[in-house]
């Protein structure tokens, strides 16, 4: 993740130890990556939502600061309330690691500016807890108010069971807050930003965020 | 300073024959021990004895033919002996890599014993100041009907990849193959690939005298002990009451060990270290010191523990997982102890190096242990066991084999055959991707990863073929070898060096004894004559359950080296148009072929022998023709001949080809379906073809056009049509329903 934010933004990003309470002065985004939080043994992502540093995501997110959760972030947003909603076991039980297909709903947001709407990606991923829940009054708001940005589709950008690989609900891939300003998604875009490795539908997310503070500077 | 007999606790039990038999020492192994040290031991004292001597840790039975092992080429920076070998890749780089078996622990519980089998690899790679940047596993399963061999495979994959996951390294190659011959004994070999400056390795030799020993990583509690000398015994109708051998895996604490372990070795803290792996402490100290010419003496009031009330014994035996110990230099033992802190792992300091070449282990004021330290390694016995060599097999001439089926039809079969259909159910659970350095993901002939930011590439590949190996050991352990090379080649790499897994059953038979000394010898003479030493492994015998040994199975894991690895190939077919070329001869031998086993119901014959002029000579021109960038697809051709080779070639990219039919020389079963060695498939652009058929022909190496790839369907002249749906579903299926219990 941090070589791809450097790759894409050319911009050297800044670790935060989890113990800290504060973010760097001047910071534009917080990504909270991927990984397996304290060994995710607990609920993913329940530990790490109660790291120290958490309370200063919530306060940079809450003055409408940008927030990314990939994989483990995503289940982290949600533990610490970030995000709606809980990510259950994929439905086949396993941990699944391939790439997957995501229509891009929208390309009005600072996270999505770089694809267009109705597009479709191509990112991989790799999760066993991927499968995206919340109850129907949740769901209906979430789909109400446009905040599905990623949704697992066929090549075609059908949305299908067969190309649903972890089973979420409506085939969410990534959502948004109410504000816009928090994303967290289970796919890894910054896997797939170089043509070697995989390919570059990924890019288009960094590239997007970047344009995005360049515009705003 | 020895201690006097009459200061070691008492109270304890007294040695009795059964006792010495229940630690896996034979009576005159424990003679040996009485004549060493002059006295009775302790019990503690027996416990270590039982611990360094046995099998797995003293290489006692298996050390006489190892020494044949090439081992040293210029670029051989560590060769065996080590926590894991040390190869020099350039540009001030070291690859540091290993693989380890953890068979028995995952017969008994296959989640926690592959997953601690991962674990403990990583451990042997980063100890030397690594960071792991790659994992491979190959594994063996039963007969697909047995009973257990579901559960087995259902808790040995999903143990890999809950370690390989959470920790963080990406899992890119490997193996899985289904035989009888595994029911009661499944394999799990898990090798792991890491990175390195080669200004900072680091070694288990301790150095200076009074030296603070320092406890390194997760509390040690009473999980695995005897595990090593568990993985020295047969298997009998017991064997699942061995549960308690098995040890726990936790792959965060082992992430936060790594990145610990790698500061302090930035940091310059630290002097020697070694991992506990098999017999935990009592390993790792005797090591240290031994390696070192140093005494040790253990103050095991200080370990840090996880339950109250262990004994010296249990202590010095168990095989918590995730520990570390260390020789720090003194003026930096606070940083160090404060990175550790940082990491939330325990550090204490729970002994010292002393001059007397003891090894002495104190607990609640009595001295336990007093052994001298050098003996305990080097004195441990050695075995030129007996053994007889396998019986030759006869040569089966194709003409004489009666084929029930159509060549469409026996493709279709094979191709959704438990051992060659897609192992993408095993590889999805396995994140191949994490660090975004992956370049060729599993399924291909070798798994391809950048070094850091490039322009180098690392290619790694784990093989074997245990049919060819109990045909004849000695042409199956060159096999074993040349198939590990030809992967790496096909992929662009050059092969630089092996670590070996030689996984056999009971070497006090000397039928089993002759099969290891048959592939050892076979291992070393191709390693020899393709300048591909080997710098590390693992030796695991008694692989048997009630009497019955597993097939003769040495995995080698290769790794080779792309200098440009965006000039790595892949195995599938480019464009429609691309004409296919076979490189290497083709006479078509069908003894050990899967087409016999599958199709004909035979598991006969000689196994193809392994030409090591061929294999080289083949193998430098397909690097070569990668490089010039004369070809646009490369596969090695190995289990299931020519035909399944195209086939896979076919269902990696979605195109056909359209195929010559075989020469009348040849049957046209042998042609296709024959597993001659030394060859591979290319194809190029059609232009490009006659320059490879010419550069062939000046380099006097064999070379054909097969046809042309295009279509949606394997389609040989004469031959009915097989559409690649259909080989997809055959291929994709068989694996997917089997797990689901439909098939």
């Amino acid at each position: 993740m941090a070589r791809t934010l450097k790759l894409v933004s050319g911009v050297e990003p800044a670790m935060v130890w989890h113990a800290d309470t504060a973010l760097p002065a001047g910071t534009d985004l917080v990504v909270v990556p991927g990984g397996f939080s304290y060994g995710d043994y607990l609920r993913c992502g329940a530990i790490a939502a109660r790291a120290p540093i958490m309370d200063a995501v919530r306060a940079f997110a809450a003055k409408g600061g940008l927030v990314l959760g990939v994989c483990n972030g995503f289940q982290i947003l949600c533990e610490s309330g970030l995000l709606p909603g809980v990510l259950m076991r994929n439905q086949q039980l396993k941990f699944i690691c391939r790439d997957v297909y995501l229509r891009v709903e929208r390309s009005d947001t600072p996270f999505t500016r770089g694809y267009n709407a109705g597009q479709v990606i191509r990112v991989p991923v790799a999760h066993g807890e991927g499968n995206y829940i919340a109850d129907g009054e949740t769901i209906a708001r979430l789909e109400g108010e446009g905040r599905v940005l990623f949704r697992y589709s066929s090549p075609d950008g059908l949305v299908d069971p067969d190309w649903n690989h972890n089973g979420a609900i409506n085939a969410i891939a990534g959502i948004v807050n109410g504000q816009g300003n928090v994303l967290g998604m289970m796919p890894h875009p910054e896997n797939h930003v170089e043509a070697v490795i995989g390919c570059t539908d990924g890019r288009g997310l960094f590239a997007g965020l970047s344009d995005h503070f360049d515009k705003a500077a | 300073m020895a201690i006097a007999k009459d200061t070691l606790l008492r109270n304890e039990p007294r040695i009795t024959p059964e006792l010495v038999a229940e630690h896996g020492l034979k009576p005159d192994e424990y003679q040996r021990i009485l004549d060493l040290i002059g006295r009775e031991p302790t019990l503690t004292e027996l416990g270590i004895f039982s611990a360094m001597w046995n099998e797995h840790c003293s290489y006692k039975s298996s050390k006489v033919h190892l020494r044949g092992l090439p081992t040293e080429a210029p670029w051989v920076i560590q060769g065996p002996g080590e926590n894991a070998g040390v190869i020099d890749i350039g540009d001030g780089l070291a690859v540091v890599f290993k693989m380890e078996s953890h068979n028995h622990p995952s017969f008994i519980e296959p989640y926690q014993g592959a997953t601690t089998g991962v674990g403990g690899i990583l451990r042997d790679v980063f100890t030397m100041g690594a960071r792991p940047i790659a994992c491979l596993n190959a594994i063996s399963f039963g007969d697909p009907k047995h009973p257990k061999t579901r559960h087995l495979v259902s808790g040995v994959v999903a143990g890999i990849g809950g370690y390989g996951n959470s920790f963080g390294v990406p899992t890119v190659g490997g193996q899985t193959r289904f035989h009888t011959r595994y029911d009661g004994n499944n394999l799990v070999n898990a090798m792991a690939v890491g990175l390195a400056r080669t200004d900072s390795i680091f070694y288990a030799a301790a150095s200076g005298v009074g030296m603070p020993i320092v406890y390194l990583g997760s509390k040690t509690g009473r999980d695995g002990i005897h595990g090593a000398s568990m993985a020295s015994a047969e298997f009998g109708e017991d064997s699942e009451e061995k549960r308690p051998t098995v040890q726990v895996g936790d792959p965060f604490a082992e992430k936060l060990l790594l990145e610990a372990c790698l500061e302090i070795m930035r940091k310059d803290c630290v002097i020697a270290i070694q991992d506990m792996g098999a017999a935990g402490l009592t390993c790792s100290a005797v090591e240290m010191g031994a390696k070192g010419d140093l005494g040790v003496t253990l103050d095991l009031d200080k370990v840090p523990t996880r339950e109250t009330g262990m004994s010296a014994y249990e202590m010095m035996l168990s095989e918590s997982q995730e520990r570390m110990l260390m020789v720090l230099r003194p003026e930096k033992e606070q940083e160090a102890e404060d990175i550790f802190r940082k990491w939330g792992l325990d550090f204490a300091i729970v002994g010292e190096t002393t001059p007397t070449k003891r090894f002495i282990v104190r607990h609640g004021g009595d001295v336990m242990a007093d052994l001298p330290i050098k003996e305990l390694g080097d004195e441990a016995p050695v075995y030129n066991r007996p053994f007889v060599e396998s019986p030759k097999l006869p040569v089966i001439h194709a003409g004489d084999v009666t084929h029930p089926m159509s060549m469409a039809d026996a493709l279709e079969r094979l191709i959704g055959s438990p051992d060659l259909c897609s192992k993408r159910w095993v590889w999805e659970q396995y994140d191949h991707i994490i660090g975004g350095n992956t370049v060729q993901r599993p399924g291909g002939d070798a798994g391809v990863v950048r070094i850091e930011d490039g322009p180098k590439g690392l290619a790694m590949t784990a093989d074997v073929t245990p049919r060819y190996c109990e045909a004849d050991p000695f042409e199956g352990g060159k096999q074993a070898v040349a198939e590990a090379y030809r992967n790496l080649c096909a992929v662009g790499a050059l092969p630089l060096a092996i670590t070996d897994n030689l996984n056999f059953g009971n070497p006090e038979k000397p039928e089993i004894m002759g099969q290891f000394v048959g592939c050892v010898r076979g291992i070393a003479a191709a390693c020899k004559a393709l300048d591909f030493p080997v710098v590390s492994g693992n030796v695991s015998l008694y692989n048997e359950t009630n009497g019955r040994a597993i097939l003769p199975t040495p995995t080698i894991g290769g790794v080779g080296l792309l200098n440009d690895f965006m000039k790595s190939m892949s195995s599938g077919f480019k464009d429609s148009g691309d004409t296919i070329l076979l490189i290497g001869e083709n006479p078509g031998w069908l003894g050990q072929s899967l087409y016999l086993r599958e199709i004909c119901g035979r598991e006969e014959g000689a196994p193809p022998p392994v030409d090591l002029e061929h294999e080289k000579r083949h193998g430098a021109f397909v690097r070569r023709l990668i490089l010039d960038s004369q070809v646009t697809a490369v596969h090695d051709i190995s289990d299931g001949g020519l035909l399944v080779a195209l086939a896979e070639m076919a269902l990696a990219s979605g195109l056909g080809a359209t195929l010559d039919a075989a020469p009348a020389a040849v049957p046209a079963q042998a042609f296709w379906f024959g597993e001659d060695q030394a060859r591979y498939v290319v194809t190029a652009k059609a232009a490009d073809a006659e320059k490879v058929l010419a550069k062939a022909t000046a380099a006097g190496i064999p070379a054909r056009t097969l046809g042309t790839v295009g279509g949606k369907a394997i389609a040989v002249k004469g031959e009915k049509a097989v559409p690649l749906a259909t080989l997809n579903a055959a291929f994709e299926g068989w694996l997917p329903a089997y797990m689901a219990g439909k098939a």
